[in-house]
């Protein structure tokens, strides 16, 4: 395939490697703050490639994974009411509520149905117009668009029975936040290339500025993830801290323009809750005012819940890159991605899925191996 | 819902008033919406995100990427100059 399998070559990926290591001289902690790139890393084994010096910490960057607990359980409320049709991603089905999940409304008799783009939820109200259709309008800033439109396209079209529950996170404040955690060790940032796609990263500069740490954007396929990492182990070495773009084909400084004017216009920052790491100031987006009457939480009564986390689940200090996935006791014991107890074992952007889903409880075979021959 | 991969636009349309797009990712095609990237054409490569195009994959800088990765290949270690 085309712009994916060039990024997969395992030669040039030793090759990249070997440059990494003939540039590192002391141990540095590095973030790939996407959940998509630690799938990568870890489907890829590109951790294990890399110099002892070089530790890779996995950062929060999954949406599914710090979706705060409250609203799951909304959702959970809200799916099992007779009179809605409840639409969301797939792999929000299996992330644990305090009392069970999406998947287990559905069995009980709840309408819940998967959708791929939030505007089939906007379809699906619009062929069901005595149902109120509610949309779970989760992710980061690769999501919100398109949750932005079908929730401006229901408004446009007054499909009164349409409305989303909005949860956004932000990676700025995100990063902000694990620079000033005591304890950090973070110092340096692979940052979401396609985060960036939508946003631009002009605003990321005062971010380097402020903390002296690099911040690289990065794409997704081993070879980018591993050209990140080299380019921010040369800044570290010589001590300077910039932005650096290493995902030109696909980000630009000013992003999708588009974009942000839709953005604007629906949503507005909030401060936001984030599952297993705590509040974390605005760093979220939730729906304007002009939007309310397709706020599900304004249209549904949800607000007095109590939620309950599991008390094995270390998943915060999975995302805080505090503990190593299988470091936790529940790992692949009482906890796996069919049984989940945390939401990082739920969707393959999680921490948990990734170490479970590619073996990392046994040693794993050559390195190179893991790397070609898999595009 | 964060692992995209990009794929090649194979037509563009109107539909309800939104520009949409079938998109096809090594075989699979799937149905698009397009609005966000109003300068897109068929043929392009294209980024999709929960069915929304957010970004137009550029040709050039892909293959200069590219070019950057195959001199690492080309540069044999025992000759680079950081090494004795
Ligand atoms: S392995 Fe399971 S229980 Fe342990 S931190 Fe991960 S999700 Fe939580």
């Amino acid at each position: 395939m085309k712009h994916l399998t060039e990024y997969r070559d395992g030669e040039t990926a030793t090759r990249l490697a070997d440059q990494i290591a003939r540039q590192v001289t002391r141990p540095w902690a590095i973030m790939e703050v996407c959940g998509g790139q630690t799938h990568s890393i870890i489907r890829n084994g590109i951790d294990q490639i890399l110099p002892d010096e070089i530790e890779m910490v996995h950062g929060p960057g999954c949406p599914v994974c710090v979706t705060p607990l409250e609203v799951i359980d909304k959702a959970l409320a809200i799916a099992a009411r007779p009179d809605v049709i409840f639409c969301s991603f797939g792999d929000m089905l299996r992330v644990p509520g305090s009392e069970g999940d999406l998947f287990k409304v559905k069995a009980a008799g709840g309408d819940v149905r998967v959708v791929y783009s939030p505007l089939d939820a906007v379809k699906v109200a619009r062929e069901n117009p005595d149902r109120e259709v509610v949309f779970l309008a989760i992710g980061f800033e690769t999501t919100a668009p398109a949750n932005a439109m079908a929730v401006k396209v229901a408004h446009d079209h007054h499909v009164n029975n349409f409305s989303a529950l909005v949860s956004h996170v932000l990676v700025p404040p995100a990063i902000e936040a694990i620079m000033n955690s005591p304890g950090n060790r973070v110092a340096g940032f692979l940052a979401a290339g396609h985060v960036c796609a939508v946003t631009g990263y002009s605003h990321y500069r005062p971010l380097c500025d402020q903390y002296k740490v690099p911040i690289v954007i990065t794409g997704f396929e081993p070879l980018d993830v591993l050209e990140g990492i080299r380019r921010c182990i040369i800044q570290l070495e010589s001590g300077t801290a910039e932005l650096e773009n290493a995902y030109p084909r696909v980000v630009t400084e000013q992003g999708n323009v588009a974009a942000q004017v839709l953005l604007d216009e629906v949503f507005e920052t909030t401060d936001r809750n984030w599952r297993g790491i705590g509040p974390i100031k605005q760093s979220g987006w939730r729906l304007r005012d002009a939007f309310r009457n397709f706020d599900a939480e304004f249209k549904f009564d949800v607000s007095a819940i109590a939620t309950r986390e599991s008390t094995l689940c270390r998943a915060g200090d999975v995302l805080k890159g505090a503990i190593k996935p299988n470091q936790c006791d529940a790992f692949g014991k009482q906890c796996t991605p069919r049984t989940p107890l945390g939401a990082t074992m739920v969707s393959g952007e999680g921490a948990c899925a990734a170490y479970y889903n590619y073996g990392r409880l046994v040693p794993l075979a050559a390195p190179d191996a893991n790397v070609t021959g898999r595009a | 819902m964060c692992l995209a991969v990009p794929g090649k636009v194979e037509s563009i349309f109107e539909a309800d008033e939104m520009t949409m797009g079938t998109v096809n990712f090594g075989g699979v095609v799937k149905e698009v919406c397009l609005a966000l990237l109003p300068e897109i054409q068929v043929g392009d490569y294209a980024v999709v995100h929960a069915g929304f195009a957010i970004s137009r994959v550029d040709e050039t800088s892909a293959e200069e990427t590219l070019r950057t990765f195959q001199a690492l290949q080309q540069s044999p270690l025992q000759q680079s100059p950081d090494q004795h």
